[in-house]
């Protein structure tokens, strides 16, 4: 039990591969003392919403016993694990951080749930989150905000503002969240962990409540490279319930660490550094530096159609938002508030359920689909869309990454950004141009700001190229020190 | 100004969302806000652009077509477990026809 008790907070996977090879700690054992911890930890930042005991210690007995036969347990074996609340899981309360989903238990598991299990993954509960995912600061939750573990006047970033915090806090050794416009880069950033956003399509979304189908992402979060590597290794790959999934072979991603950089080609989009806050601005510069010690190649790039990403992804996101967002009616999703008709029933529950920032967003996604309005807004922005794929089709053909801020500023205070909507979704800038082209992108730690707030780089490469990105990342995180 | 107060309860309506008074009006200023920010798309010449409408790379062209094969799905008794009113195997809902 030494291992455990030292340093629950701080374990890696190779960490508790080896601590269950050499006997130190059954599985069992560590998912006890990982949810005692986690339970005791929580009301400092309010990162999971609810716990799922049973189901990790059967999923660690599961590992005990195979271990014990000498059978392999898997890439995951005993690693305690977050999962972000709008992924399904089986029996265990599912809520969107939304009030209209409080008591949904949903009947099945996500595609990734069923996955990191069979790696031998432990689910110890599900993380708090912006409601239906939609949000950047985690203050849209119905239960409340998540605090920054680092600085708890200080928002957790959002969406996925939980798993950050649960990763960063050491209640967690890795989590899933997911990612839209941001939702898993800001709040590792924020939170000072890897957040990763693999190519859409690499990850299958079965069983991911449905924001923006056509942006959303499933995730991983975790305090070492290596260690989001490992997770994604083990969701990644195609999946006959979501036909958007990708057929590409999944890489051996491990074989990406420990790598040398030297020669890399880097692209810095000089319209990613107009407007950084200063220190932002210098953890990242000091970055760039670190990554020519290396032996990369930095150069000047121009992304021009950047400053059009924000309305664009704000017409598409809350477009498709407004339309998977019409299943919840009252009809089969738990909540309902009476009414003498059907409509008038619908009405009343959706206004009853949901919060502001979601009905925000419901009505500016069905004014731009409305009639009248659809090639003014939907249409203009697809084609927006394709222009900004394309400034990073052309990028690519010259550098091997792109290097850029994830937010214009460390976490900001609880209640700062709250009356201001728009300005809330001009942050997003960074991110959102990764999610509408569908490249993968991360966020890895550079640094603190002298208020001791992290400040997360992002590192941005070509669809399915998720391994230059990891080499690069892990050179980066190895040679900066900055593994958490 | 970009959307009206009454457009918003318009568009209220088509998203079956009742909001208050208090709502219509801080709805009415944001969206102003917004849709006014979003005009900047404007800006850009798209007419010789196709749209995109999911995310594109290269892969082959049918791959994800299948043969059509029973699966087995979650059953009546799962598929209703979460419904508010339910009953005969059926989602109840407040009367639609008159008889």
């Amino acid at each position: 039990m030494s291992a455990i008790s030292s340093g629950v907070a701080s374990l890696t996977v190779d960490q508790v591969r080896e601590g269950l090879a050499a006997r130190e700690f059954s599985a069992v054992e560590l998912a006890q003392s990982a949810l005692d911890f986690a339970k005791a930890e929580n009301p400092k930042t309010n990162a999971y919403l609810h716990f799922s005991p049973e189901r990790a210690i059967a999923a660690a007995e599961l590992v005990d016993r195979k271990l014990q036969a000498g059978e392999p347990a898997g890439p995951l074996a005993g690693v305690p694990i977050a999962v972000k609340d709008v992924i399904v899981t089986k029996g265990v309360r599912t809520t969107c951080g939304s009030r209209l989903l409080e008591r949904y238990i949903p009947p099945y598991d996500a595609t990734a749930v069923i996955r990191l299990e069979q790696a031998g993954g432990i689910i110890l509960g599900k993380t708090n989150c912006d409601e239906f995912a939609m949000g950047s600061s985690n203050e849209n939750s119905a239960f409340g905000p998540v605090k920054n573990p680092v600085a708890p006047d200080r928002v957790s970033g959002g969406s996925s503002g939980g798993s950050a915090a649960a990763v960063a806090q050491g209640t967690a050794v890795v989590a899933l969240g997911s990612d839209t416009g941001g939702s898993v880069r800001q709040p590792a950033s924020f939170c000072g962990v890897v957040g990763v956003t693999p190519t859409y399509g690499r990850v299958s979304r079965y069983g991911l409540v449905a924001f923006a189908s056509s942006l959303d992402h499933i995730g991983p979060f975790a305090r070492t490279v290596g260690d989001a590597a490992r997770l994604l290794q083990s969701i990644a790959g195609r999946d006959e319930n979501d036909s958007t999934s990708a057929f590409a072979p999944v890489p051996d991603y491990a074989a990406a660490l420990n790598a040398n950089v030297k020669g890399t080609k880097i692209g810095l989009p000089r319209e990613y550094f107009e407007g950084l806050a200063s220190e932002t601005g210098d953890l990242i510069a000091k970055g760039v530096e670190l990554l020519k010690k290396l032996g990369c190649e930095v150069r000047e790039i121009s992304l021009p159609a950047t400053k059009y990403a924000v309305p664009c992804y704000y017409i598409i996101a809350t477009a498709e938002a407004s339309s998977n967002l019409a299943r919840y009616d009252g009809v089969r999703y738990t909540s309902r508030v009476e009414a003498e008709t059907l409509t008038d029933m619908y009405r009343a529950t959706r206004g009853a359920g949901f919060g502001a920032e979601c009905k925000r967003r419901i009505m500016l996604g069905t004014y731009v689909l409305s009639h009248g309005y659809y090639d003014a807004y939907y249409l203009k922005a697809q084609k927006v869309r394709a222009l900004i794929a394309e400034d990073f089709r052309k990028a690519f053909a010259d550098v091997d990454a792109i290097v850029a801020p994830v937010s214009p500023s460390p976490a900001f205070k609880i209640g700062e950004k709250i009356d201001d909507p728009l300005e809330m979704y001009l942050s997003d800038i960074y991110t959102i141009t990764g999610d509408l082209a569908g490249i993968p992108c991360m966020s890895v730690p550079c640094g603190k700001t002298a208020a001791g707030l992290p400040v997360g780089m992002q590192i941005l490469t070509r669809h399915f190229d998720e391994t230059g990105m990891f080499r690069l990342a892990d050179a980066f995180e190895k040679a900066g020190g900055f593994a958490g | 100004m970009k959307i009206t107060e009454r457009e918003v309860r318009y568009v209220a309506d088509l998203a079956n969302l009742k909001l208050s008074d208090e709502e219509i009006g801080r709805l009415s200023k944001d969206l102003d806000e917004i849709l006014t920010h979003i005009d900047t798309l404007n800006e850009l010449d798209t007419s010789n652009v196709q749209p995109m409408a999911q995310v594109l790379y290269d892969a082959e062209e049918n791959a994800t077509l299948r043969d059509d094969q029973e699966q087995p799905c979650l059953g009546n008794e799962l598929a209703l477990a979460n419904a508010p009113l339910s009953g005969a195997g059926y989602f109840k809902v407040p009367k639609v026809i008159e008889r």
